[in-house]
């Protein structure tokens, strides 16, 4: 019994992080119709500023005070600040250019990063354990389950419900959802479309960076982690629908409880079922579960 | 309509001395220099394929590392599970391979256009990355399978000795015929009936239909043929890596086929060979002078994508056509 408490916990553990890369990236794609090839690499960026940023503070002790787990918001600032340069200097001039190249352009920037990342903080992987191994762990009947992995799934279910409130409950989410349903229009009402659009770029890296922010205690920050993380985005807006939220939520959970099945019952496929998944809802539901075509 | 089959006296007149100074090529330059250049004819196979989607049919898929890595996969496996040692084998392996490949992931991805083709050919492509990746027991896992070098043209050019010399002269020629016999196959698709009709696709599809193209039909049989013209650069750049990975099926690479490309200039026939030809070169020396070559692939990349979006060829030809208004 505890070890399918131990086995659920994992798989919404996997599904929080998933959710904020995904997340971010979904959003974009809702407002600004355009699927940034280089996301997982600003999720791989907010983790290796908060390992960084960590570790200058901690410097050699191996005690992390309490105060320390106030940096890890660090990461995603930093990423969301990428962002906010990148969307008006690279992206903007594209809008009016075929798609193929705001993938083409996303992807030279996906080689930048990775190698910016490598060249910043070098090619062997940052740890911050401290910060995960500080918090001890629980037990949940006979099992032992770290309490660090706990917090990070509330965070990522207090940042979809943040998130929902944000886009669904004030003025600006009214603004973000009018430029998704139809820029033009909302650009003749009055809205400040680029403003919205790098707005929008932003807050989908911000979302990006805490999730590396949150999950680099337990994981590290390693060269490559961005690469592989977009790819299973794609599979989680791929199969909650482009460009929408709660599917980005849905698609999250299912790929982490599908991912913490694989792992522990078919090894071998265990990501081959998941891109296949993407693919069936693709050949299904081409907008994904909750998406509009 | 039959007339544009033939080549016209112009591309023939400037790739005879071309064809002719790639021959001569291998008893003037250093052995290195043809062994780059044989990779770089091998990629330039995969652009004339990819181009057939993209630049003729107007879909973008970012999944042909699958059909590359297909016709790379089955060299190595007729190698391992057949003990065959034939270069023409191997082709047919890697032909029957990555076509049975492409038949099916078509029949799914045709569908679609636009940004769906694009993540569902990824889709597909990653499940067979994560296959190779896993199966290490068959495929090698991370290690990849190792290939011998092949005997050519039936075991009249036969295998061993040097390797080196091997892969520098003699196979260096048997990639250069295949080169051309691909590019001029190539021509005469894109210049057929069919190859104007996945023109008039790419142009308006709605349009196209009404006049009675089978767009759906056509799109599949244009995303067959280019996953086999991918498959037999992948069949024939096992020999010459001596070694094929997991790598060449992940997703990164189908971005390296979509950049070079690009970096010809997708809309001329000849500019994503030039791409192909001039980005295996970047990314070589990029390699050999820096750790951090990615960054000046993804420069140039980002430069291209906002400074030369019609790519070398496309720009060097609106110059020329400028400077000849201008005469």
């Amino acid at each position: 019994m505890d070890t399918l408490v131990v086995h659920l916990l994992n798989a919404l553990l996997y599904a929080s992080v998933m959710f904020l890369i995904a997340g971010g990236l979904s959003l974009i794609y809702g407002v600004m119709r355009i699927v940034n090839l280089a996301h997982g690499n600003l999720y791989a960026f907010g983790a290796y500023v908060t390992a960084w940023a960590v570790g200058r503070v901690l410097g050699g002790a191996t005690e992390a005070s309490p105060w320390l787990y106030a940096l890890l918001p660090v990461g995603a600032v930093a990423a969301g600040a990428l962002g906010a340069v990148l969307e008006p200097t690279l992206l903007r001039p594209l809008y009016r250019r075929a798609e193929e190249y705001q993938l083409l352009i996303t992807f030279g920037l996906l080689l930048i990063l990775e190698d910016l990342m490598r060249l910043l903080w070098g090619p062997y992987p940052l740890q911050v354990s401290a910060l995960y191994e500080g918090m001890g762990s629980l037990t949940i009947g006979e099992s032992i389950y770290p309490t660090y992995n706990l917090v990070v799934i509330v965070i990522g279910g207090v940042a979809a419900a943040a998130l929902w409130a944000f886009v669904y409950r004030t003025q600006f989410g009214v603004v973000l959802r009018a430029t998704s349903q139809n820029m033009r229009m909302a650009s003749a009402l009055g809205v400040n479309v680029n403003r919205v659009y790098v707005q929008a770029f932003t807050l989908g890296c911000f979302m990006a960076g805490l999730g590396g922010a949150v999950i680099v205690p337990q994981q590290g920050a390693v060269l490559g982690m961005g690469v592989d993380a977009l790819i299973l985005a794609f599979v989680v807006v791929v199969i909650g629908g482009l460009g929408s939220l709660e599917g980005a939520l849905i698609g999250a959970v299912m790929v982490g409880l599908v991912r913490e099945a694989g792992i522990t019952f078919f090894p071998e496929i265990e990501l081959a079922v998941l891109y296949l998944m993407a693919a069936v809802v693709l050949l299904i539901r081409p907008a994904g579960i909750l998406g509009r075509a | 309509m039959s007339g544009m089959t033939a080549p016209p006296r112009r591309v023939l007149a400037w790739s005879a001395p071309v064809l002719l100074a790639l021959i001569a090529l291998p008893f003037v330059v250093p052995p290195y220099q043809t062994v780059l250049l044989s990779y770089g004819l091998v990629f330039a196979i995969a652009a004339l394929g990819f181009n057939l989607l993209l630049g003729y049919t107007g879909l973008l898929s970012f999944g042909h590392s699958a059909y590359f890595g297909m016709g790379a996969y089955a060299v190595a496996f007729v190698v391992k599970y057949l003990k065959v040692e034939s270069m023409e084998l191997f082709l047919l392996g890697g032909i029957v391979a990555s076509g049975a490949v492409a038949a099916l992931f078509g029949l799914l991805c045709v569908r679609y256009t636009k940004i769906f083709f694009g993540i569902l050919t990824m889709a597909l492509s990653q499940v067979l990355w994560s296959l190779a990746f896993k199966f290490f027991w068959v495929t090698g896992g991370s290690d990849g399978l190792r290939v011998p070098t092949p005997s050519l043209l039936g075991g009249f050019v036969r295998a061993g000795g040097d390797k080196f010399d091997f892969l520098s002269h003699r196979y260096y020629f048997y990639v250069l015929a295949v080169f051309v016999v691909c590019a001029t196959v190539m021509w005469v698709i894109v210049h057929s009936p069919f190859g104007k009709a996945l023109q008039a696709i790419r142009d308006n599809e709605t349009r196209a239909e009404f006049v009675g193209v089978q767009v759906w039909h056509y799109r599949w049989v244009a995303f067959l043929i280019s996953g086999i013209f991918t498959g037999v650069a992948g069949a024939l750049w096992v020999p010459l890596n001596g070694l094929t990975t997991p790598d060449i099926l992940h997703w990164t690479f189908s971005g390296k086929m979509v950049f070079f490309t690009v970096l010809g200039g997708f809309q001329t026939f000849f500019g994503p060979v030039i791409g192909a030809i001039i980005y295996n070169y970047l990314e070589t020396y990029a390699v050999g002078h820096t750790v951090y070559w990615q960054m000046v692939l993804g420069i140039v990349l980002v430069v291209l994508v906002l400074a030369l979006p019609a790519g070398i060829v496309g720009t060097v030809r609106r110059l020329g056509l400028r400077f000849a208004k201008a005469v």
